[in-house]
């Protein structure tokens, strides 16, 4: 479903280059739960980016479904988008709108008329555990309720991917295991998610594929894998 | 597409509230600026017809010698009309200028007494003529300064009135010329103003910007809102302007009246009151939404 072909980024700046990602070739199939390990500034927010068409590869194809990622016109990328759920550390919550609102926000997008966002908003907020915290805003709400009102957003549109970046990268130990409890239901219910992460328990528990990244490169790909970085 | 206008319209409205004092310091602006360009509009159209007016009371007369045939002189009254520059000639003849003259003095008995005594018309005829353009003067004072009609003609008043025709020339010039540079530049700093302050308010927006575009808004559902923003901001903004503006006129208009009796400034506004008020909002929409779309493009290319 997720091919990178080839796929070399480079950022280029005023005075020097940086290589983020080199060479990368990757399949991720459908259903499949993946784990993205690497030190920091191994190039795996670059890899995520390059899928959700926020960067444009240097060379090399990216494509999602049907979709040719890195030929895609800004004008064409909200329909991608629809497809995927995005999942942040920083949770990048709208902080103007409140809990049921961020939510509906991405039925809106999506031209949901307003009987289907009156009955799905609250059936997502129900699943992360926070229907009574609909009417809070995200100032309102703890580092993990905002987490999983990011989850609700991610999965309202029912996306054939949840794409999370470190999103339990703030959190302490119980809400980390909560939401990677919800991402790991989500993943049962036929759902892709690929999932980067420095920590390590969570890796060795739950044995699924990991996928190694070091100095943009691949070093390791295993199905029900380890967190190993030397 | 009828439920994304109806939210992009519902989120422009929600915004504009929630944004309350940056809203306000937006309309504010827009509203100082509007002020600015409709006074300026303003004094440069009341500037323009008071020149008008006095231009039209201006004009050059030559004097013919009292002992000049009537048939002469109304032969240079048709070479003068005949003249492109000329726009009106007037031609006051001995009778008619001592009927003036009367008509002037009736009250006064020894002028009439005067008159009386003396048995022949002391009055000499003239003829009165306005240019179209006041540069048009020298050209037909030049006309009449001809050889053959030296021997008719007593004086021509375009030397006593040469200092006040080449004043208001220059004058005319300034306001043409000055006002609409003066209107130019500060359309020009007006647009320049608006598009920053929309800027900076979308500036501080821009990590939400960013967040809608990843949960798939497509342009128009992001940029609509503040395009709605736009309009409203100058909306009020313009309709703010031009109460302040129609309060102004009509205070100031007493004031032009005690220079130039014959303008009514307020009555002049009012008739054109309506061609104003869609200037303004004109102006003031247009650069709302224009540097709302300009603004949020550069936030769309993720
Ligand atoms: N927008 C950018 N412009 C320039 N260089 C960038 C940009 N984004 C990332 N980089 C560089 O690309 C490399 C890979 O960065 P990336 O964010 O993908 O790492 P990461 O694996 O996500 O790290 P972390 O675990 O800390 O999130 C780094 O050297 C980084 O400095
Ligand atoms: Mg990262």
């Amino acid at each position: 479903m997720i091919i990178f072909q080839n796929v070399t980024k480079i950022y280029k700046m005023d005075d020097h280059e940086t290589v983020a990602v080199e060479d990368i070739n990757l399949h991720i199939h459908q259903k499949e739960f993946v784990s993205m390990v690497g030190k920091s500034g191994a190039g795996k927010s670059t890899l995520i980016k390059l899928l959700t068409g926020e960067e444009k590869p240097t060379k090399g194809k990216v494509s999602f479904g049907s979709y040719n990622v890195n030929k895609l016109k800004p004008n064409e990328l909200p329909f991608l988008r629809r497809k995927m759920g995005v999942i942040f550390q920083d949770f990048r919550l709208l902080p103007n709108k409140n809990a049921y609102e961020n939510v509906a926000f991405a039925l809106e997008v999506a031209g949901r008329t307003q009987q289907e966002i009156m009955e799905f908003v609250p059936q997502a907020l129900e699943m992360v555990g926070l229907k009574d915290k609909m009417r809070n805003f995200p100032r309102e709400l703890s580092g993990g309720e905002k987490q999983r009102v990011a989850i609700a957003r991610a999965m309202i549109n029912h996306p054939d991917v949840i794409i999370a970046d470190e999103p339990t990268g703030n959190l302490d130990p119980v809400n980390t295991w909560e939401i990677l409890k919800l991402l790991l239901k989500i993943n049962e219910l036929g759902t892709t998610v690929i999932l980067t992460t420095h920590n390590k328990d969570i890796v060795n528990s739950i044995n699924k594929r990991v996928i190694s990244v070091e100095d943009g490169r691949i070093i390791r790909d295993e199905e029900e894998g380890k967190y190993i970085l030397v | 597409m009828l439920t994304t206008l109806s939210r992009v319209i519902k989120y422009g409205l929600v915004g504009f509230w929630r944004n309350g004092w940056l809203s306000t310091a937006t309309i504010a602006i827009v509203f100082l600026v509007l002020v600015g360009f409709g006074g300026l509009l303003m004094f440069n159209s009341l500037a323009n017809i008071v020149l008008a007016d006095i231009q039209d009371k201006i004009d050059i007369s030559i004097y013919f010698k009292v002992d000049a045939p009537e048939d002469r002189i109304l032969e240079v009254q048709r070479a003068l009309e005949s003249l492109p520059e000329v726009k009106e000639v007037e031609y006051v003849s001995r009778d008619t200028a001592l009927e003036t003259f009367r008509e002037q003095h009736k009250d006064d008995p020894t002028v009439s007494q005067a008159l009386e005594a003396l048995d022949e018309n002391p009055l000499a005829a003239a003829i009165n003529i306005k240019a179209r353009e006041l540069k048009d003067y020298e050209a037909i004072a030049g006309y009449l300064d001809k050889e053959s009609y030296k021997d008719i003609t007593d004086k021509i008043s375009y030397a006593q009135n040469i200092g006040v025709i080449d004043r208001l020339k220059s004058i005319k010039s300034t306001v043409e010329q000055g006002g609409l540079l003066l209107i130019i530049f500060i359309s020009l700093v007006a647009a320049l103003i608006i598009f920053n302050t929309i800027r900076l308010a979308i500036y501080s927006n821009r990590e939400e910007l960013a967040v809608m575009r990843l949960v798939g808004a497509s342009n128009f559902f992001i940029r609509g809102p503040y395009m709605i923003e736009g309009i409203i901001y100058g909306i009020v903004g313009s309709i703010m302007s031009v109460i302040m503006v129609t309060i102004g006129v009509f205070y100031a208009a007493p004031y032009v009246k005690i220079f130039v009796p014959d303008i009514n400034g307020w009555t002049y506004y009012l008739s054109n009151f309506f061609m104003f008020m869609s200037a303004q909002i004109f102006f003031g929409v247009g650069l709302g939404v224009v540097s709302s779309y300009i603004a949020v493009r550069k936030y769309l290319k993720i």
